[in-house]
């Protein structure tokens, strides 16, 4: 039992002659099934996602049409609508606030990182579960208390944080400040905190059960490129979580306990407050460096899910697997060293910004590889346009057009003048929000089939696809537009600054598309639980993917295969493989079986794959007669 | 049969390390990471004036000795543990959670000797700093207080010996994680302040 790998492959006997009977509480409920555990991620991912929607639509109400009557809102928002029917200023600053946490946090880090590496990491390199089922299962639970707390944050008096996502002081310390900054502040504090050890426990599984768990033969030269996203990911999170945390406790002890970590010689109606000392910039500084790597952690499995989506529906071998992880691994390191250029406008000192901004510019190196191995990829593949092809291309597309911005506001001289504008709202919303959201959409498009054994009507998701794909673009490029012509974000109205009169119409558009793209995801959710239950019934590998999750059964069990754990002999992407017979081989498929395809170098390996299978044959042949 | 899998496909075996032991590490990565940030956001904060001087508690030295020592005897209960000697290992184990316990003490008195000399929680950034940096550690080496003793019970129902060393190991490699992460922090606090 000294690997653990071997020590899969002792047990697998014990394992396939009892079932597990699961009650309902401990089948849907308390479940230490990663798959399951996955499931409940994207079912929770999902319900955040449609609220944090929701409240940029009602936001964009109030940006597109400043003067409607918003009286049709009362029976939701109460007292938030104003006699005159007008949306409260404070609980816009909520509901931006409240958009951005839900969005990063509880959509595209929980929602996408927490149901796709549990239900593919196990699934994809072999295991029969995560390292820990239990602490699996504490790391739903925790997410789950820290929704908890937050949606009941949204409908407490005083509003929830208003304080914008990244909650910075004083603004956020001082309950004077804002109602938003009161138990509003308190309750987030306490969210996060909750949301901080889920990720934790979650990331901790990630990378044990990715580094001892994978199955005979899985390598890391043969991972799918998912799993590589997914362990980077996670190494991301361990790393930068834990500092978010304690930036966290500072400003609790600050809000709470009257200390001065971050807050100096504040007045507030002529009167001083008694803490001296404080400094505001710590804060952005420890925030920043949870603050992009989390960019990261949000994007990665994105970039991860597209990668397998891609290579299989172009049956072509993804071009540079090496460059891909040579890149995430770039991407994994540059992300701890740019937190800086988030700060070009806090007082920092400006040589120190010059560091960053070129620290932040060789980002672009690793991202543009990956950009061209998907576009290579692309090139001259057999390509099969289902609704998740479409939407990890719609995802190169965005990456694409937002990574750009990003070479701009990498400078911190353009910056200074972009900062805080819509620039960068549309900037990131392409670059990391609309690209990990499509990224998280091909995720659950292509492996539906594999969580319910059903498929999802393609032609729902190509209307899905066209409607949203269209719609982010319609949303985001005018934002860029605005934002150069100095429009700042989080500012309740314009309407008393004479130039912004020009823009009135576009910022009209905007909101209209805004509703239109919203209203195009009820499509999926009718899909996603309608196909649920009446999907047309899956086959074993609709995708006829190479990827070990497509050799188990249509509706694995817990344990994921019923007898051995299968062996794996290539890497993933073996692909329209010249003289291979069909235009794809599994990773299950020795070397040996394939002569016809083999490459000269793999035909000197099949020897040596011979005599550890004549090997293992016979000891297996030992075990079968102890029994 | 791990012979036979060295060679299966010629590439590198997972890490023959137990799954719980090596979340255990990326656990203790965590707490470093904490208190990475906590330190350096000690030293930027410092960096920018306005800044309390004042003694530190003598009695970190003492609490310092004890930690080390508790390390001593906790490597003296795994020594004999894998020699199977319970015995001496139940007397090696007792004596760490009782120095653990007199180092949580001596923390405490360390904040009265603090607030002897007027430097509070609340007030200049460098005393609160100080109350951080101790209260987290000892939050953290309860946790491994707690660890000790969930150990010391299994001891005393034989379930540690040489054929079953993994929660001993475990719980030896978090304390003396702990003892060193304060050592880390005194020498941080004599250097810097």
């Amino acid at each position: 039992m000294a690997t653990a790998s071997v020590a899969t492959h002792d047990t697998a006997h014990d394992h396939h002659d009892h079932e597990h009977h699961d009650n309902f509480v401990t089948k849907y409920i308390f479940s230490t099934d990663h798959k399951m555990i996955g499931k409940q991620f994207l079912v929770t991912g999902i319900f955040w996602a449609i609220i944090g929607g929701f409240l940029s639509i009602l936001f964009r109400l109030q940006l597109g049409f400043p003067e409607m009557n918003l009286e049709f809102l009362r029976p939701l928002l109460g007292g938030w609508i104003d006699e005159s029917g007008a949306l409260d200023p404070t609980f816009y600053l909520a509901l931006v606030t409240m958009h951005g946490t839900i969005m990063v946090f509880f959509v595209l880090t929980a929602g996408l990182s927490g149901t796709f590496s549990n239900f593919l990491i196990p699934l994809q390199i072999g295991a029969r579960d995560m390292a820990s089922g239990f602490m699996n299962m504490l790391s739903y639970w925790f997410f789950f208390m820290s929704s908890v707390i937050m949606f009941i944050s949204l409908f407490i008096k005083t509003g929830p944080a208003g304080g914008g996502w990244v909650v910075y002081p004083p603004l956020s310390a001082l309950e004077q400040a804002i109602p938003g900054s009161g138990l509003g502040m308190t309750l987030w504090l306490i969210a996060m905190t909750f949301f901080i050890a889920s990720s934790l426990l979650g990331g901790i599984n990630y990378i044990t059960t990715v580094i001892n768990l994978r199955t005979k033969g899985m390598s890391f030269s043969r991972l799918p490129l998912t799993i590589w996203a997914f362990f980077l990911t996670a190494v991301i999170g361990l790393l930068s979580f834990p500092v978010l945390f304690a930036a966290a406790l500072l400003l609790v002890f600050d809000r709470s306990f009257g200390t001065s970590f971050y807050l100096s010689d504040i007045y507030i109606g002529g009167e001083a407050l008694p803490n001296t000392g404080g400094s505001p910039v710590l804060y952005q500084h420890l925030f920043w460096f949870l603050g992009h790597p989390e960019v990261y952690i949000v994007l990665l499995p994105a970039l991860g899910i597209t990668s397998e989506v891609i290579a299989t529906n172009s049956r072509k071998p993804i071009f540079g697997y090496k460059a891909m992880i040579i890149s995430m691994l770039g991407i994994t390191i540059l992300s701890f060293i740019v937190w800086a250029h988030h700060m070009f406008v806090s007082g920092m000192n400006p040589f120190l910004g010059s560091i960053f901004m070129f620290l932040t510019l060789i980002i672009a190196v690793p991202s543009a590889v990956k950009v061209f191995n998907y576009l290579t990829t692309l090139w001259r593949g057999n390509l099969i346009f289902t609704p998740a092809m479409l939407f990890s291309i719609g995802l190169v597309s965005f990456f694409i057009s937002g990574g750009l911005t990003g070479i701009f506001l990498g400078n911190s001289a353009i910056d200074i003048q972009l900062h805080d504008t819509y620039f960068v709202v549309a900037h990131f919303h392409l670059v990391m929000g609309s690209a990990s959201f499509f990224g998280l959409l091909a995720g659950v498009y292509h492996w539906f089939p594999k969580m319910f054994g059903r498929m999802m009507d393609a032609r729902l998701g190509y209307i899905h696809f066209w409607l949203t794909f269209v719609g982010v673009y319609m949303v985001f490029f005018p934002m860029h537009y605005i934002g150069i012509a100095g429009f700042p974000r989080r500012y309740y109205s314009w309407t008393n600054f004479e130039f912004t009169n020009m823009y009135t119409d576009l910022n009209m558009f905007v909101s209209v598309a805004a509703i239109i793209t919203f209203s195009a995801q009820f499509i999926f959710l009718f899909n996603f639980f309608y196909s649920m239950y009446r999907g047309r019934k899956a086959t074993l590998n609709p995708w006829r993917s190479n990827t070990l999750e497509w050799t188990t059964p249509i509706n694995p069990g817990h344990g994921n295969w019923p007898g051995e754990i299968p062996t794996v002999y290539r890497w993933p992407y073996d692909y329209s493989k010249p003289g291979a017979p069909e235009d794809f081989i599994p990773q299950t498929v020795p070397l040996s079986a394939t002569p016809e395809s083999n490459l000269p170098h793999e035909q000197e390996q099949v020897k040596l794959e011979m005599e550890i299978m004549k090997e293992e044959s016979e000891v297996l042949v030992a075990n079968e007669s102890k029994h | 049969m791990e012979k036979e899998l060295k060679y299966v496909d010629m590439v590198e075996q997972p890490i023959s390390m137990h799954p719980k032991k090596f979340a255990l590490w990326l656990f203790m990565v965590t707490v470093v990471m904490i208190f990475a940030a906590l330190t350096s956001a000690y030293i930027v904060r410092q960096a920018e004036g306005n800044w309390l001087d004042y003694e530190l508690p003598n009695i970190f030295w003492v609490t310092s000795g004890i930690v080390v020592l508790s390390s001593v005897f906790l490597h003296f209960a795994y020594i004999s543990a894998k020699k199977d000697n319970i015995s001496q290992l139940r007397i090696g184990m007792v004596g760490a959670v009782v120095l653990g316990l007199a180092f949580l003490v001596g923390q405490w008195y360390s904040w009265v000797a603090l607030v002897d000399r007027e430097v509070f929680f609340v007030g200049n950034p460098a005393g609160s700093f100080l109350y951080v940096f101790t209260g987290l550690h000892a939050l953290h080496l309860i946790s491994g207080v707690i660890f000790l003793i969930i150990v010391l019970i299994s001891t005393f129902r034989y379930k540690v010996h040489s054929q079953s060393m993994n929660t001993m190991e475990m719980a030896t490699t978090y304390w003396h994680f702990l003892g060193g992460l304060w050592i880390y922090l005194f020498m941080f606090l004599l250097l810097n302040h």
